[in-house]
């Protein structure tokens, strides 16, 4: 009898080329190699004055995402990028995807989007999968019962030359979210107040897997925007065990395995799920049915709150330090201390990023704009995930209900996620973002960020302040 | 890389928790595709005023810090994004460690690769850095890494915990690519029993 094994093992133990010793990391094989325009240049130098060959550019993929412009097509249909330096970089990307041999999505092709929105897309990623990215976010991968994970740059140069990882075994992190969400409230409001309720460092250390009722009746790009704010809550890593809903996703896609090899894959993929009795290091929980939609109210993902409770004061932070940091956090946000944040005026809506930007998110923000218009003197910025989620939401005539409401409908890309490119928050104006930083000048130097889900957002975007959705849901 | 062992520089305090990546180095200094330029953007929504001059009131500003190469911070430093851009800029603004009482996976993993020591200390040592610090701007902390020691400006000496494979590397100038590049027979071998073979990528 073998010990029962959690997820996470099982694709960490399939991966293992050498175990870990008293002396060395594990080297861990990593299937799936994404790359992006920002932190991958000086690794290719890296690997050139090496004299060294990218090992699998089958396993590598590169697409542009960060500093692309997402402004309106040219009359020849081509994304013009202005910014000298951003131009730079993209064409450093393309000579090294050609140099190496390496697939590239273009910018403005059919293919192109956020990293972490099209290797799911195109079926890329896969349950039992390792999957790394030169980019925090790759938990978002975790969705399908991969162990995907960010790394730094000179760790992409590792796994461009080898394939591989020197990794020691995190810890595992139970999280039970039980209960029925009630209208108006989605994934991205469990994951806000999971973080609000452990912290931004609670899962320092350890690999989350998302568990419990709640977690199984989401949808797969649900469950992705749980896993990609795994990393907001300290975490490297979050995983949801593959099930049905999974399988019927990757299934037809176009990198997914097709016919008798998804046959043997199903087999495979079958056998992930953590076994009866595997223990956690840690376990976190949460209660679903109790949530309202949330939001946050200061310069980290964990201040947040229900979208109807005041913002915290000093007497209810533990220590010295959280009740400095809600302090500076407040003045940086001009928020004051024990009231409401219903009503308080925003100027900018951010519907995007590699959170809240896929098909069902626009629906979600569709749903809400349709008919309505957008308060007069708000910018409102709808920025699809890929140009295939692009495509779909045109194709469903979502891009004219945004239109007609007075919003932007933009090109893929990360856009004012991090405000890489002109797509940015005025210095001390209200951007209510349906991205996962809220960071002292995450969206622009000077922007103050109120992270939401994209419906919270749009209402937002009707009434011209911070609005709960779910007064507008009836009508 | 150049071995670390010993050294002792002058520290500087910016006792704030949860200092993530955004704040070392802003999104708009990483459309570089070489490590150049870096420095400048260390901290720049804290260190320069509006206007774009220093800002005097900010902890690397004050004449007392000028030189600095240990940097004492709150827990959970370098969260968020994995830019390894953070740890470069630090380096490049002449940094050679950070002494805080946790750090984020990514940064940590990020900082050991160049050289950067992420030296974890406990909330007590912390504060007493804190204080020798404010007492005594432009103290010196001793560091030495095989022995995996801290010493406090008093003469007190902490021992802290670090990856024992990546202070190997370090103190013996060891290349950790070079490293994985050997395993590669051991690499044929397993991708030759990996059933996730049958996924490789193929054209859509
Ligand atoms: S959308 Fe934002 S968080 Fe996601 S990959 Fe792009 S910049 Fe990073």
């Amino acid at each position: 009898m073998t010990n029962p094994k959690t997820l996470f093992d099982k694709v960490w133990d399939a991966h293992v080329v050498r175990p870990e010793t008293d002396d060395t990391p594990a080297v861990l094989y990593i299937d799936l190699h994404l790359i992006h325009e920002v932190t991958s240049p000086q690794a290719f130098s890296e690997l050139r004055q090496r004299g060294i060959k990218v090992r699998r550019p089958d396993r590598t993929l590169g697409t542009m995402d960060h500093s692309t412009p997402t402004t309106p097509r040219n009359e020849l249909g081509i994304i013009p990028v202005i910014d000298p330096q951003a131009q730079k970089q993209l064409q450093q990307l393309r000579t090294n995807c050609t140099e190496f041999g390496i697939i590239l999505f273009e910018l403005g092709s059919l293919n192109q989007g956020i990293v972490h929105v099209i290797g799911p897309e195109q079926g890329l990623t896969q349950p039992g999968m390792t999957i790394v990215c030169g980019d925090s976010h790759t938990s978002t991968h975790g969705a399908f019962g991969a162990l995907a994970f960010g790394i730094g740059t000179s760790e992409v140069g590792h796994v461009l030359a080898t394939q591989c990882l020197l990794q020691y075994r995190p810890q595992t992190c139970a999280v039970r979210v039980e209960g029925t969400l009630q209208a108006g409230v989605g994934a991205k409001d469990i994951i806000l107040a999971l973080i609000a309720k452990y912290g931004v460092g609670g899962g320092t250390g350890h690999v989350f897997e998302y568990m419990g009722s709640a977690i199984r009746a989401l949808s797969m790009e649900e469950r992705m925007t749980i896993c990609n704010m795994s990393i907001e809550g300290g975490a490297r890593a979050g995983m949801v065990a593959p099930d049905e809903t999974t399988f019927a996703y990757v299934a037809g896609r176009p990198y997914a395995p097709q016919g008798a090899d998804f046959e043997a894959a199903l087999a495979r993929w079958r056998t992930l799920p953590s076994d009866e009795g595997a223990q956690f290091a840690k376990e976190m929980s949460l209660d679903a049915s109790s949530l309202a939609p949330m939001i946050t109210y200061g310069t980290n993902p964990a201040m947040g709150i229900a979208i109807d409770a005041p913002v915290p004061t000093l007497a209810d932070m533990p220590d010295a330090a959280s009740r400095q940091a809600l302090e500076s956090a407040l003045a940086y946000m001009g928020f004051e201390a024990g009231r409401p944040l219903l009503g308080h005026p925003v100027d900018v809506v951010f519907i995007g990023s590699c959170t809240n930007s896929r098909i069902s998110d626009l629906r979600s923000a569709a749903a809400i704009l349709k008919d309505r218009k957008v308060a007069a003197g708000i910018r409102v910025m709808v920025v699809p995930g890929s140009q295939r989620v692009k495509r779909q939401a045109e194709e469903e005539g979502l891009d004219a209900i945004f239109k007609a409401a007075g919003a932007e409908w933009r090109e893929a890309g990360c856009s004012a996620c991090l405000g890489m490119n002109d797509d940015k928050v005025p210095s001390g104006k209200y951007a209510i973002s349906s991205s996962n930083r809220n960071f002292v000048g995450r969206q622009g130097p000077g922007a103050r960020t109120l992270l939401a889900s994209p419906l919270t957002a749009a209402a937002a975007a009707v009434t011209g302040c911070v609005t709960d959705p779910r007064t507008m849901m009836l009508s | 890389m150049e071995p670390i062992t010993t050294f002792s520089g002058k520290a500087v305090a910016l006792p704030i928790e949860n200092i993530d990546t955004d704040q070392v180095i802003p999104a708009s200094y990483l459309k570089v595709t070489d490590k150049a330029g870096l420095a400048e953007g260390l901290f720049q929504a804290w260190r320069y005023l509006p206007d774009g001059s220093l800002n005097p009131e900010f902890p690397l500003n004050r004449p007392e810090a000028l030189g600095a190469s240990i940097l004492v911070a709150g827990r959970n430093f370098g969260c968020g994004s994995s830019r390894e851009h953070a740890p470069w800029a630090l380096q490049g603004y002449g940094f050679r460690a950070v002494v805080a009482p946790s750090f984020a996976d990514i940064f940590r993993s990020n900082a050991l690769k160049i050289g950067l020591l992420p030296v974890a200390v406990d909330e007590e040592t912390y504060h007493e850095l804190l204080s020798h610090i404010a007492e005594d701007p432009g103290t010196t902390i001793a560091l030495d890494l095989p022995n995996q020691r801290l010493v406090m400006p008093g003469g007190r000496a902490v021992s802290f915990p670090i990856d024992g494979f990546a202070r190997h590397c370090l103190v013996h100038g060891v290349d950790q690519l070079g490293f994985l590049q050997q395993q590669e027979d051991a690499i044929i071998a397993f991708e030759a029993q990996h059933p996730v073979a049958l996924n490789t990528l193929r054209e859509a």
